[in-house]
């Protein structure tokens, strides 16, 4: 699903030039649940930036499902953003002014469907994460655990190939992160591919496979035994 | 433009974000109202002094002599200049057929006019018929001095509203005899003058009548003359001032007069006056123009500033659509659209507000500067364009930037 070789980026920070990822190679097969780990620093979320299309390599390649992802513009970026992915972040990133179907419904707009198939489907994402009965309510109307499985709905909606998550329980309590976990992990169940970065071992140990980055490579790739969310809860 | 869903999202935002709206829609709203309301008041102004001027016969050319200030030819300075029946006919005989309305004035200033017990003392006006059109009186019962009474020298009297005031107090004055200086003058009308009560207290009687009954042998004091209407004011004001030149010309010779003496025939040609009366009113309305336009300058800058305000304000907003998949154009797209219809809305709404109240309040306005102010509706609704344009552009800027902004970017702006 994912392929990348040879990943190279650094920032310039005035006169000297930060080298933040040298070199990464990682394949991501369908349904994998993946995690990358690392210390602040370490890379891990320029890497997902770069994996999301939201930022670009200066070396290397980046294959997404077949497709080479490489000299996007804004359109072609935005294109593949809408097509391939969805994103989960720290902070929800909801739209304040529009309520949790509203929401979950924008990335649908995006695509050209029509209102009524984009009610309809964003109705059925919201059942999927169980928040059907709060579809009007806007999002400073609802608990943190509740936005983000909103935004789950929401990222799921455009029914993207790699559901990317950006330390989606960081802003959570333990038993909410482990709710939000559970649905993830029900997602993966499902067959979606999804990255999840986080620096927290115990939502790590709930992927099925960890890859620890260290200063811009990858010191460690280990496939671990599942932890079930849901019997942590 | 006709996408419906851009409509939803345009309308849910403007309602989410009221006070925003309302702001952006006011400074619009307001620079229109300021603009059409000074265009107005400016066309007001115009047609207020327009119609000063079109009371008194406004191409009137009036001549009155004075007194000599250089030798010429072996006469000293310091002559006064005496005009004759003879300039004004040959005038009309050599320039008749560019005149309109003539009329030359014999005057008697504080001649005791007495009926019966009362008397009074007031300015006896020679002169003739023409007179009455070129001073713009109107008869209140009667009837004016005629080529009749001037032939015959007959010796008839019109008089002014407050002479019979004074004089006959509620009786009606046509029919009765006036005595002046002796001779008896029978009053054949009344009138009233728009120059009011100093106007009003005079009494005209033929020229010829004059001349004899008060011994002044042919000597007359001013000339009134009137051109013949021109197709525009342009060409009016230079055929007057042609012939402005060529009656000084003439009478200067006539009078033995230096060509460059300016101060023993003084002609006042009204056209002129007026010219430079509508050329200050050229300017105000160019002043008003001007302050209306920077009052728009003000608006645009004010949408631009909200503008740039709402995309700082949503850059965020700007971020998650971009990661959700948004293109640049439908970033810029929604930014503009709904400045834009911000902008035509509000400044539709300051139209109408503006034009209702120049409709509604203009014809009540009663100062005598002040008439009719109306406004070019086409240039009001050009107005309202340039300023959706403007907002637009000022809209645009913002927008094209917010674009730009890296997801990225944009999604860790808090």
């Amino acid at each position: 699903m994912i392929e990348i070789s040879n990943l190279h980026k650094s920032y310039k920070m005035g006169a000297n030039s930060l080298h933040v990822l040298k070199g990464i190679n990682l394949k991501v097969a369908e349904g994998e649940l993946l995690s990358i780990m690392g210390s602040s620093g370490s890379g891990k979320s320029t890497l997902l930036n770069i994996l999301g299309m939201l930022d670009e390599a200066d070396e290397g390649s980046y294959v997404l499902d077949g497709v080479p992802i490489k000299n996007l513009n804004e359109k072609i970026a935005a294109k593949y953003r809408n097509k391939f992915l969805g994103f989960i972040f720290q902070s929800f990133n909801l739209i304040g002014y529009k309520n949790a179907l509203d929401n979950v419904a924008l990335p649908l707009y995006y695509q050209g469907l029509s209102r009524g198939e984009r009610t309809d489907r964003a109705m059925s994402y919201l059942e999927k994460v169980g928040l059907a009965d709060w579809s009007g309510h806007l999002p400073n109307e609802l608990s943190g655990g509740q936005k983000q499985r909103v935004a789950i709905a929401r990222a799921l909606a455009s029914d993207p190939k790699v559901l990317l998550a950006d330390e989606p329980t960081g802003a959570l309590d333990t038993k909410t992160s482990y709710e939000v976990m559970d649905l993830i992990q029900e997602i993966n169940d499902e067959g979606r591919t999804i990255l999840v970065v986080t620096h927290e071992h115990d939502i790590a140990q709930m992927t099925k496979r960890i890859v620890n980055l260290k200063d811009g490579v990858i010191i460690e790739d280990t496939v671990v035994s599942q932890v079930r969310a849901l019997e942590n809860v | 433009m006709f996408d419906l869903d851009r409509w939803d999202e345009i309308f849910e935002t403007i309602r989410k974000n009221k006070l925003r709206t309302f702001l952006t829609g006011l400074s619009v709203a307001s620079g229109i109202f300021i603009l059409v309301v000074l265009l107005g008041i400016g066309e007001g102004m115009r047609n207020g002094i327009a119609r000063e001027f079109e009371q008194d016969a406004s191409n009137l050319i009036f001549v009155f002599p004075g007194v000599t200030s250089k030798e010429y030819k072996g006469l000293n300075p310091g002559r006064r200049i005496q005009l004759k029946n003879q300039d004004y006919d040959q005038i009309l005989r050599l320039y008749g057929d560019k005149l309109d309305k003539s009329a030359s004035l014999y005057q008697n200033w504080g001649q005791v006019l007495n009926y019966g017990k009362e008397s009074g003392s007031y300015a006896v006006h020679g002169t003739f018929p023409a007179y009455q059109e070129l001073e713009n009186m109107s008869l209140t019962s009667g009837r004016f001095i005629d080529l009749h009474d001037l032939e015959n020298s007959e010796k008839a009297m019109v008089i002014g509203h407050r002479v019979k005031l004074d004089l006959f107090k509620g009786e009606d004055p046509i029919g009765k005899m006036v005595q002046v200086s002796g001779v008896n003058f029978k009053v054949v009308g009344v009138f009233t003058d728009p120059g009011g009560e100093r106007d009003e207290a005079r009494a005209v009687v033929p020229i010829t009548t004059a001349q004899k009954a008060f011994g002044g042998a042919n000597n007359i004091e001013r000339l009134y003359l009137t051109m013949k209407p021109e197709d525009n004011f342009d060409a009016a004001v230079a055929a007057s001032n042609q012939f402005s030149a060529q009656l000084e010309d003439f009478l200067k010779e006539q009078h033995t007069v230096a060509p460059d003496d300016n101060s023993a025939i003084h002609i006042n040609n009204y056209l002129e006056n007026a010219k430079r009366f509508f050329t200050l009113m050229d300017m105000i309305r160019l002043f008003f123009w001007g302050v209306g336009i920077c009052t728009i300058i003000a608006g645009v800058v004010g949408v631009s500033n909200i503008m740039l305000i709402i995309v700082k304000e949503r850059t965020r907003e700007i971020g998650i659509r971009k990661a959700l998949g948004a293109q640049p154009l439908s970033i810029i797209g929604m930014i503009l659209h709904e400045s834009i219809f911000v902008t035509a809305i509000a400044g539709f709404l300051g139209l109408i507000f503006s034009l209702t109240l120049l409709e509604f309040i203009g014809p009540m306005i009663e100062t005598q500067y002040i008439y009719n102010p109306t406004v070019n509706f086409t240039v009001a609704i050009n107005t309202v364009v340039i300023l959706v344009i403007a907002g637009a552009l000022a809209g645009f800027f913002p927008a094209w930037r917010a674009a730009r902004i890296k997801p990225i970017t944009a999604l860790r702006d808090e």
